[in-house]
């Protein structure tokens, strides 16, 4: 969240300089703003995969069987979660703040539909954000040019419809499927499969193939 | 300091709170608790538990002085199973700080937007005489960095006096003191603060309800800190008078003067807490010679104490979560209460006792936990509340401080598991706090308003 939160900083410090610089605010600036935003955002998912993965060597080294307690796995999905999280919360907080107060929606001309559409619009966001950290950061563990590529090309594609905004079909649609389609690479790339969701549907009490170490195979730690 | 302690004795005192977090490892006592377990039962399992937590204050200064031998050996050699299990109960104690302060904060911030009270302005505290009201920008600077400059001063004569009071033993005044405070805040500030919610909600409360409501909840309010009682109930109840605490400092301190005054004291958290001659240093150090408990200060606790059934130890365990909050009265009357260092210092002093105790019980006692001073809660928290009440009815800002100051708080227990030493809390996360504010108010604010009007989403 917090490296989210810098990059939306750093973001919005590019556009009100240029904005006063330029001396007006139009939609052309708004483009270029919300274009550097995606790009900052994704760049501060960078760095924090980054760091993330500097603590995971850290955890590694420092732990007893040298693998850390956290995979990366679950660190991409906690990352990407955080930035969904604190991306939708600042997108709807003050939304929703307004909609408790009074007022009629849409009175100027502006669609009436404002609230509920921006609320699926937030929570295809939260979980796009969520696809993208899984993705991301193993395609950055994998170092593989063309995931990275997709995720950013993903979001700049997201944001960029939702410029298309009062006309609903056209972004709500499309974003709702690029979540899907977003949702089920993530799936696949954490290790899920068909299978897998059979499995855990149907319940099945696997029979343990683990091994209890008995103690008189290990010397006990007090000694 | 971040030993996990700052007291804050007195309400009005903001100053007082220490926030610092000291880390519970000072470098004299862990050669004591090696020593101790090494001498005793070569618990290293117990020894590794307590020196990890960097929760563990008292431990350390418990062990002073005294020990000594056997121990470098011992330590040279756990001092990377220390290190990990440092960091990994590390993160647990991020997580139990965490808590507490989000709650303190979500308390403030749900107050300051519905109570309209406290958003009002009416008068100012007696420390911060000068008035914002001035019709030129450089005038209204000047007179907040004057009424800073008029806290601070009351802060550090405070702190110093404490240390005063405390290095010729004055202990019964330093009790009284405290006592005095945290019946103020528990009474008159909780009388205050339900008034106007219920003047709020417009809801009708006669008075003997009020008396009864408000007698309860200070008497066990006063038993809990002072005294025994449930750990989540005295948890609660610090939380409250933290929050109540930060309300106050919220209502009466003018807008400028308040970000003025949280800067400075940052500032001053960090040079009392890690100069040679901080006060706060020199309460520590003069409660480490004596090896004594220190006062039942402001700290909050979220360690797992003692369990009541241990004789002794209880009542020795029960000093670290002994925390008054010498609150004291509201801002128009003098101030009464002693300064953080108390605080700081009652929490590493109060495990002291039972050391000796105990190297069994050491062994069944989980982590500790973490305790850090409530005028940390405090300062946060008005942080917080003045970006909530501030802000041009935002709430993204809110939550941008409110990001800033955790990461802040994660960094500043990092840093304390890294450096082992008694550290301030307050400044990493002010200082990001600050910058987040100012800079989400005055270029986030525009940038994801114009977003939000045409329904972009970044």
């Amino acid at each position: 969240a917090f490296f989210w939160l810098l990059s939306l900083l750093a973001a919005s410090l590019l556009w009100f300089v240029s904005a006063q610089l330029s001396g007006r605010e139009d939609a052309a600036l708004l483009l270029l703003g919300a274009a550097a935003a995606v790009l900052l955002q994704e760049l501060c998912r960078f760095a924090c995969f980054k760091l993330l993965k500097k603590a995971d060597e850290g955890l590694a080294t420092l732990s007893e069987d040298g693998r850390s307690p956290i995979s990366l796995r679950q660190m991409a999905y906690v990352s990407g979660l955080s930035f969904g999280i604190i991306s939708g919360i600042f997108s709807i907080v003050n939304i929703l703040a307004d909609s408790a107060g009074p007022g009629t929606v849409g009175i100027h001309g502006d669609s009436p539909y404002y609230f509920i559409t921006s609320a699926f619009l937030t929570m295809a966001l939260v979980l796009l954000h969520t696809f993208w950290g899984i993705i991301f950061f193993d395609a950055c563990e994998r170092r593989c040019a063309g995931g990275l590529g997709l995720v950013v090309g993903g979001h700049l594609l997201a944001s960029g419809l939702t410029f298309l905004n009062p006309w609903y079909e056209a972004s709500l649609g499309p974003i709702f499927i690029l979540t899907l389609c977003t949702g089920l690479w993530a799936f696949s790339t954490a290790g899920g499969s068909f299978r897998n969701v059979l499995k855990c549907l149907s319940c099945k009490q696997e029979p343990e193939g683990r091994v209890v170490l008995y103690s008189a195979l290990q010397v006990p730690p007090e000694e | 300091m971040i030993t996990f302690m700052n007291n804050s004795d007195s309400e009005e005192e903001p100053c007082n709170e220490r926030t610092s977090l000291m880390s519970a490892e000072s470098p004299p006592v862990p050669s004591y608790q090696d020593g101790l377990q090494a001498s005793e039962a070569g618990e290293a399992q117990a020894h590794r538990k307590r020196r990890a937590g960097s929760s563990r204050g008292p431990n350390n200064i418990a062990g002073g002085e005294t020990s000594g031998s056997g121990v470098p050996v011992r330590e040279s050699a756990l001092e990377n199973e220390e290190e990990e299990l440092t960091l990994k109960y590390g993160a647990k104690h991020v997580i139990m700080l965490f808590v507490p302060v989000t709650l303190c904060m979500i308390v403030v911030v749900a107050t300051i937007k519905s109570v309209r009270f406290y958003t009002e302005k009416n008068g100012q505290l007696i420390y911060t005489p000068f008035s914002e009201d001035t019709p030129s920008v450089g005038q209204r600077l000047l007179n907040s960095v004057l009424n800073t400059i008029i806290m601070i001063s009351v802060i550090i004569v405070m702190t110093v006096f404490l240390v005063l009071l405390y290095k010729y033993r004055c202990y019964k005044f330093i009790h009284g003191w405290l006592i005095l405070s945290s019946l103020m805040l528990l009474f008159l500030f909780t009388y205050i603060y339900l008034g106007e919610v219920l003047k709020t909600y417009n809801v009708a409360m006669d008075y003997p309800t009020l008396f009864i409501v408000i007698w309860n909840f200070g008497a066990v309010g006063m038993i809990c800190i002072h005294w025994k009682g449930p750990l989540q109930l005295q948890q609660a109840y610090l939380i409250m008078i933290s929050a109540l605490m930060a309300l106050v400092f919220i209502k009466y301190l003018p807008e400028w003067s308040a970000w003025v005054i949280l800067g400075a004291i940052s500032i001053y958290d960090l040079m009392a807490v890690l100069c040679p001659k901080g006060p706060l240093r020199m309460l520590v150090e003069t409660a480490q010679e004596r090896n004594e408990p220190i006062f039942p200060a402001l700290i909050y606790s979220s360690a797992m104490m003692w369990t009541v059934g241990m004789a002794k130890p209880d009542t020795a365990a029960r000093g670290p979560s002994q925390q008054t909050w010498d609150a004291a009265e509201d801002g128009r009357e003098h101030l009464q209460s002693p300064s953080h260092a108390e605080s700081q210092m009652s929490e590493t002093r109060s495990p002291v006792p039972t050391r000796p105790i105990t190297s069994l019980e050491e062994l069944e006692e989980e982590e500790r936990g973490v305790k850090l001073g409530l005028g940390d809660f405090i300062f946060y928290s008005v942080l917080v509340g003045k970006a909530a009440a501030t802000a041009s009815g935002d709430w993204n800002t809110t939550l941008a401080c409110f990001v800033a100051i955790l990461i802040g708080l994660c960094l500043t227990l990092l840093l304390l598991a890294v450096f082992k030493k008694a550290l301030p809390a307050l400044p990493i996360s002010i200082t990001f706090g600050l910058i987040f504010y100012f800079s989400t108010d005055n270029l986030v604010r525009p940038f994801m308003d114009t977003l939000a009007s045409h329904q972009l989403y970044i």
